[in-house]
């Protein structure tokens, strides 16, 4: 990276990363984005499907274009190799990513649960099947229940419905009695007051259950049916996917790496948004599941404070405690119930990388025990899913961050340049 | 205070799990003491590999009864134990090193351990994926691989008489037994101490000192590697007494994954991966392997050897007392001769006939006789 | 009319729109499994973000590849576990 003397590099394209760096490039400092999706936009800002994107997205996303920060999809952080020194990579090879200062806007992927089940073809992710789809799934008439928690869960359904899905079900876990103060509560916010009324606008006629959370998936080859559990009772649903995510969990891996002090599960900042590291700034999820507007203001109040511009910054601070407002109010009325925690068979596979199941994990004492005695957690996502899991099954603290971040080619830890192959 | 235990040990990695395991089938009472979990230590962080090593009579003679026992053993371990037998292939560049190829396989030919001499065509045959141009190699097809952690539980439950106390540091072994950190005595007429790198907080005078090691390991790519493969540089590596160094060692696992060593540093204390000895073990390993490099490597980490001043490992009596025995300073060797070295100490504490001579092992070789406090 | 591009999956051409992943062309193709566990069971894509590692399919001879984090291009060739 050339001018790594005075560069401010941002990690990750949500809309966090995206008005930091166009904030910093705004006020003329050199900035660079470096996301590992193929398009910018992150996952709520995620573009495909025939849905033109929000008025919002598309504002900001002009807004980063036109501010001067240059932009490389495609590359995904893995280590670092010094004090202001990381090391990227992509398919086309590694790069050494200097910076002056660092604004990591990791954002958050989805908590999946297990239930009997849960690892049949087509149960995924809530979030996870809108991307799917935005990628070019065919989801046209084909019939999904979604389950699990958070308003998330009601986007998803807005645009599957939109792109011809049949929406069998909608079941929330959290009981109808917050989210009826959660609306209520809407009504300070004229803009998210707007989205939710938009929002049932698209979702007219769809059926709508609260205290209802899936406790078992079944199919031959692939899922043909989900039973639920609510307060009336048992009832089954015949569908073709479930899309299914209980809450948002912040991607702690890279700070972590970095040496980011973490306070309660998200990276502790200070006012400007300054982690524990100097230099090395965080916004959005990682700091609290918050949403966009928590994410767009802290990651402009962490762009401005890299360029020195406190003011502008500060002017920004009533906002932000709005949002920090809106997080607590999100974490209480989707709170996870403890039935929750009941749902596993013995024989239901907990770790998916390495088919760990219930009964094997259940015995152990740590999450570094369940490691080195079923290797759960050793496999591919090196915990991401299971971890998660863990963490809610038995409340295990999960080890350090090691690298890589994400699997990187042996040649780049090497630090070698891509082997052109065929 | 604890009691109604023969024997504390200190440290539940495989050595101390070995030990215990042992003197318990001699029908002791034992208590094993570990301050984190069970075989969390240089037990977890190594490659668990079985060998026979040369670097002295003494070393082989240990590393061959140990890997006996180790084959003794294996079919009683759990399926987790992930016990197989891809042999060794110590790897020959050049023809200097093919020299030293043919002095090892007479050594070890010569004392009944099966080695095969491949020259490079062989070579390239057992592993398609080693460069081409290497000179040959030495074929040890008895030595194994093995996955410590759940070794180590195993031991610890299978024999009536151990119990475990794990998350319990020790603060300090006393005339009769030990006292933990939470103030907690446990007490018992002798004391092992087997904890590993932490062997010199515990008894004064033990020179044991960390040597720490990088490891990476890929996601699964089953065939890619048959055997594990140690180039002969590796020796050199392990001996050195120089700061760092890191030489070619790749191992298959069980599942596929490939598992890639290995490093040497002394003076390093900090855990932390340091991207620069990663980035050259990895280019040390391309030289030997360059279609490694495509790989998806999904970990690294590190940890802690314990090491001694010459390379053997510390097995008996500590010097100056009449109860305390260590069992300590296995340097890069601890899971091969875990089972040896259980033994070679239960022969001394019962007073019963080892199968191989103590005598290099015993810590008074390289400790003086200094009083316990 | 996005433009079309072929692409093989498991050795069979299958003609999808350009810009899609690596993941909606198999789902496309009429799978639903995509990769299998260590003890066979067969998965098909979760997050859809790439980090939960249930979509992974070679990609012109490159193994574990996260096929929802991959674009098709023309003449790929793709494996996915059956």
């Amino acid at each position: 990276m050339s001018d790594s003397a005075n560069t401010v590099v941002v990690i990750g394209g949500g809309p966090a990363g995206i008005a930091a760096a166009a904030c910093v490039a705004e006020n003329g400092a050199s900035t660079v984005l470096i996301d590992d999706n193929p398009r910018l936009g992150g996952q709520i800002w995620r573009s495909g499907g025939k849905i033109p994107q929000a008025k919002e997205a598309g504002h900001w996303l002009n807004r980063f274009m036109r501010s001067g920060a240059k932009l490389q999809c495609g590359t995904r952080i893995v280590d670092r190799l010094g004090t202001k020194s990381l090391l990227a990579e992509s398919d086309r090879g590694i790069q050494r990513v200097d910076y002056s200062q660092l604004i990591l806007a990791t954002g958050a992927r989805e908590r999946l649960l297990p239930f009997p089940g849960w690892t049949i073809p087509n149960v995924v992710a809530a979030g996870g099947l809108q991307a799917l789809v935005k990628g070019g799934a065919p989801i046209a008439g084909k019939r999904v229940a979604i389950a699990g928690s958070g308003p998330l869960l009601l986007a998803v359904a807005t645009y599957l419905r939109l792109q011809g899905a049949v929406i069998v079900l909608i079941a929330e876990q959290a009981p109808w009695s917050r989210l009826v103060r959660f609306s209520a509560k809407l009504k300070s916010s004229p803009h998210k007051l707007w989205q939710a009324i938009l929002m049932g606008v698209h979702l007219r006629g769809v059926r709508f259950k609260s205290s209802c959370w899936p406790i078992a998936a079944r199919g031959e080859s692939v899922l043909e049916q989900v039973e639920f559990q609510s307060k009336q009772g048992r009832f089954s649903v015949a569908c073709d996917y479930l899309a299914c995510g209980f809450g948002l969990i912040p991607n702690l891996e890279l700070p972590r790496l970095i040496g980011c002090e973490v306070h309660n599960g998200f990276v502790a900042v200070d006012e400007w948004q300054q982690t524990s590291i100097d230099d090395v700034y965080c916004a959005g999820e990682p700091t609290g599941i918050g949403g966009i507007d928590s994410a767009l203001c802290a990651g402009q109040i962490a762009g401005f404070a890299t360029v020195g511009r406190k003011e502008k910054a500060r002017g920004l601070f009533p906002a932000r405690t709005r949002g920090k407002k809106f997080e607590e109010t999100l974490a209480f009325t989707f709170a996870l119930r403890p039935e929750l925690r009941q749902l596993c068979q013995p024989e239901t596979v907990v770790c998916r990388c390495e088919d760990v199941t219930y009964e094997r994990l259940q015995p152990m004492t740590s999450w570094r025990e369940a490691k080195l005695q079923t290797r759960c957690g050793m496999g591919a996502c090196q915990g991401r899913t299971c971890g998660a899991v863990a963490e809610f099954l038995w409340h295990w603290q999960l080890a350090s961050a090691r690298p890589p971040v994400f699997p990187a080619r042996v040649e780049s830890l090497a630090g070698k340049t891509l082997t052109l192959e065929k | 205070m604890a009691s109604g235990f023969d024997i504390v040990i200190v440290g539940a990695g495989i050595v101390g799990a070995a030990c215990a395991a042992e003197l318990a089938r001699e029908g002791m009472r034992v208590a094993v003491v570990d301050r984190d979990i069970i075989g969390g230590g240089a037990t977890a962080a190594g490659m668990g590999h079985i060998v026979v090593m040369d670097d002295s009579e003494a070393q082989f003679a240990l590393t061959r009864y140990s890997r006996r026992l180790w084959r003794d053993l294996h079919s009683g371990l759990p399926p987790q134990a992930e016990y197989e037998t891809p042999g060794t292939i110590w790897v020959a560049a050049d023809e200097s090193e093919m020299q030293e190829v043919r002095r090892k396989h007479e050594y070890y030919a010569s004392r009944g351990v099966a080695a095969e001499i491949l020259d490079s065509k062989m070579l390239a045959e057992a592993e398609p994926n080693l460069r081409p141009g290497l000179a040959g190699g030495l074929l040890v097809p008895d030595d194994a691989v093995v996955y410590p952690p759940v070794v180590a539980r195993f031991l610890l439950e299978r024999e009536r008489g151990v119990s475990v106390i794990a998350g319990s540091a020790v603060r300090a072994i006393t005339n009769d037994g030990v006292a933990l950190e939470d103030g907690t005595r446990i007490s018992a007429a002798k004391i092992v101490n087997a904890a590993g790198d932490a062997s010199p907080n515990l008894t004064a005078g033990v020179r044991v000192a960390p040597r720490k090691g990088h490891l990476v390991i890929t996601d699964r790519y089953p065939g890619f590697v048959r055997h594990q493969l140690v180039e002969l540089g590796y020796l050199k590596s392990a001996h050195t007494h120089s700061a760092e160094s890191v030489a070619f060692n790749v191992q298959p696992r069980r599942t596929g994954q490939i598992l890639i060593g290995s490093s040497r540093q002394y003076g390093v204390t900090n855990a932390d991966v340091d991207p620069a000895i990663v980035s050259a073990m990895l280019s040390r390993a391309l030289q030997y392997m360059p279609g490694i490099g495509t790989l998806s490597a999904i970990r690294c980490w590190t940890g802690f050897r314990a090491s001694t001043p010459d390379k053997l490992p510390l097995i008996g009596p500590a010097p100056g007392t009449d109860h305390v025995y260590l069992a300590t300073g296995h340097e890069g060797l601890g899971i091969t001769t875990s089972l040896a070295t259980a033994k070679l100490l239960a022969s001394q504490i019962t007073g019963r006939e080892p199968e191989i001579a103590v005598t290099p092992y015993l810590p008074a070789r390289v400790m003086d006789g200094e009083k316990h406090a | 009319m996005p433009n079309l591009i072929q692409v093989t999956i498991n050795g069979q051409a299958v003609t999808v729109p350009g810009g899609i992943t690596v993941a909606a062309a198999v789902l496309l193709s009429g799978k639903s499994g995509i990769h299998r566990s260590p003890s066979g069971a067969l998965r098909g894509p979760v997050c859809g973000m790439g980090v939960c590692f249930e979509c992974r399919v070679t990609v012109n001879g490159r193994a574990h590849v996260r096929s929802c984090l991959t674009t098709c291009e023309a003449g790929m060739e793709i494996s996915a576990d059956e």
